[in-house]
């Protein structure tokens, strides 16, 4: 039976089917990602406009452009205040609810369904909604911070309130995807381990620091790895909301690339952009596993 | 956890409210939740302002057209992977994963001139062909179709039916629920998408709702009623897919985070 199998499996014929099951997708990934990936790598050794046929090969010079470049340093500076930002307070709210809704409460399907509303609404509309919850004369932000007698802010043109707006709503936007995903971990983890701790007298707290954290901790370094990838591509709430300002203070990496190529139409510079930008989240990322791998518990 | 809750979706109901009300009522403080009188006016005036109708129609022609053609390539792609012996197939699928690691950003500029050069720039095809292959989609329905048992597949090759035949008849129906997931996860992707529209449009009439809602933003700053008014608009049809795929989509969610 194994003999037959083998030959069947060297048989000529199944090559051509799967090549003609995956060229579509080899036809478009070849077109919109292999070739990409490839050409901007070439771009960025370059000088090119786009519009003109001549590139004029530059070497490293966009790199050192950009290493130079202040400009750059403050984009950098404030997708990591982004990043750092949102992410705690995104990740801790999403583990709070998460937990909640495992235990029986009433109402917990209309509760999901709110807390993750915000997720599948489109960027552009949440920004706007927002631009209007931050308004500083009759916006429902500062209406609420005054019942504690705060005084009115002006969220969006303040250079210190706007990236704490921007954060803000990043957070409301996003931790909906973090909610599902820990609840999906916490439905991993067994009772008898609870019930376990139970019996040798583990009070709630300790149940949750001792059990639930460390079981937990694969979910939660998936989640903190995808937040970090996902913080430093920020882009349609940044365009909307402030258009990366006031004074710059918003401008996110992205969000300068975006400047860079298709209002400049600097094409070797931005994807020069494009991979210290890619280089930056693959070493956050090799990083977080080098260091985190060793603090996570897998259940047996 | 209820206050949270009424926290989290209070933004909405502002939006929607506001959207009813006339400028005295949206410009009053101590802002009014319930609007005086519940007008469409907001509605009609965002409509006239800007053609939303078009906007509207190309985004949903757009996701349709990206869903059913994704739900195609990779179910495709899925089957060679998971069922058929070639050299390669273990390199190429691992290539393929890790195409899920570059940030689109890196591939943005390139893609665009591709576009340029074939002609394609503020046309359809611009929004559709790059969407038109996933490795997230092709390794979501490679995983369901392993766990698909082979007998019924032999039975029917044995009965003389063709592969593409197996795959349409036989494996695709059984895999409805991997299929929805990608469809529902496609549709919304595509559907809110900004960037990528951003950039390979130009005309009015090729905007999607995204674009056109943000381009409405720059225009009209501070009409919130219209902005609200259009931001409802933009935001129900998603609202709608997502209440009756709710399952399927957190399920697309929970899927794209065991992978690791």
């Amino acid at each position: 039976m194994s003999i037959f199998h083998a030959q069947q499996g060297r048989k000529p014929g199944q090559g051509w089917s799967a090549l003609l099951f995956l060229s579509p997708t080899l036809l478009v990934f070849s077109m919109f990602v292999l070739f990409p990936v490839f050409f901007s790598f070439y771009l960025s050794f370059h000088k090119w406009n786009m519009f003109s046929a001549d590139t004029a090969f530059v070497g490293l010079e966009n790199y050192s452009r950009i290493l130079r470049n202040p400009e750059f340093w403050g984009v950098l500076k404030n997708t990591v205040v982004y990043t750092l930002g949102t992410i705690p307070l995104n990740m801790s709210l999403a583990l709070l609810v998460a937990f909640f809704l495992n235990k029986k409460i009433a109402g917990k399907k209309f509760l999901r369904t709110a807390f993750f509303a915000p997720v599948i609404m489109s960027s552009v509309a949440a920004a706007v909604i927002w631009r209007w919850v931050y308004e500083p004369n009759f916006g429902l932000l500062n209406y609420c911070l005054s019942w504690f007698g705060i005084p009115a802010i002006n969220w969006l043109n303040d250079p210190t309130a706007a990236m704490f707006a921007l954060i803000v709503m990043g957070v409301w936007k996003t931790f909906g995807v973090n909610m599902v995903l820990f609840s999906a971990g916490l439905q991993g983890i067994p009772d008898h381990y609870y019930e376990a701790a139970e019996i040798d007298g583990a009070g709630r707290w300790q149940k949750f620091w001792s059990i639930t954290l460390p079981l937990l901790s694969p979910t939660t370094f998936f989640i903190l790895v995808m937040s970090v990838i996902g913080s430093f591509q920020v882009f349609d709430t940044v365009y909307v909301l402030t258009s990366g300002g006031p004074l710059g203070t918003t401008k996110v990496l992205v969000f300068y690339l975006y400047e860079h190529a298709f209002k400049f139409f600097e094409m070797g510079y931005a994807s020069a952009v494009a991979y210290v930008m890619f280089v930056i989240i693959f070493v956050l990322t090799l990083l977080q596993t080098k260091y985190l791998k060793g603090t996570i518990h897998y259940t047996a | 956890m209820y206050a949270l809750a009424f926290i989290t979706v209070a933004p909405f109901l502002w939006m929607v409210l506001t959207s009813f009300k006339e400028l005295p009522d949206i410009l009053t403080y101590p802002p009014r939740w319930i609007p005086e009188r519940f007008m469409l006016d907001n509605f009609r005036s965002a409509f006239e302002a800007a053609p939303f109708t078009r906007y509207y129609f190309n985004s949903l022609f757009v996701a349709i057209t990206v869903t059913l053609g994704q739900l195609m390539t990779c179910s495709l792609a899925a089957y060679a992977f998971a069922r058929l012996q070639f050299r390669g197939r273990e390199v190429l699928f691992y290539l393929f994963l890790g195409t899920m690691m570059i940030p689109g950003q890196v591939i943005m500029i390139p893609s665009f001139m591709v576009l340029y050069w074939l002609g394609w720039i503020d046309t359809y095809y611009a929004l559709i062909v790059p969407g038109l292959a996933s490795a997230f989609g092709t390794f979501l329905l490679r995983q369901f179709f392993l766990t698909i048992p082979r007998d019924l597949e032999d039975a029917a090759s044995i009965d003389g039916c063709s592969r593409f035949g197996v795959l349409w008849r036989i494996i695709l129906p059984l895999s409805r629920p991997a299929l929805a997931t990608l469809a529902v996860f496609t549709f919304m992707g595509v559907f809110n998408d900004f960037l990528w529209a951003l950039i390979v449009v130009s005309s009015d009439e090729m905007k999607t709702v995204q674009l056109g809602l943000a381009i409405f933003r720059d225009r009209y700053q501070t009409d919130w009623g219209q902005l609200m008014a259009a931001s409802v608009t933009a935001t129900l049809p998603i609202l709608m897919v997502f209440f009756f795929a709710q399952k399927y989509f957190i399920k697309g969610i929970t899927l794209s985070g065991l992978k690791d």
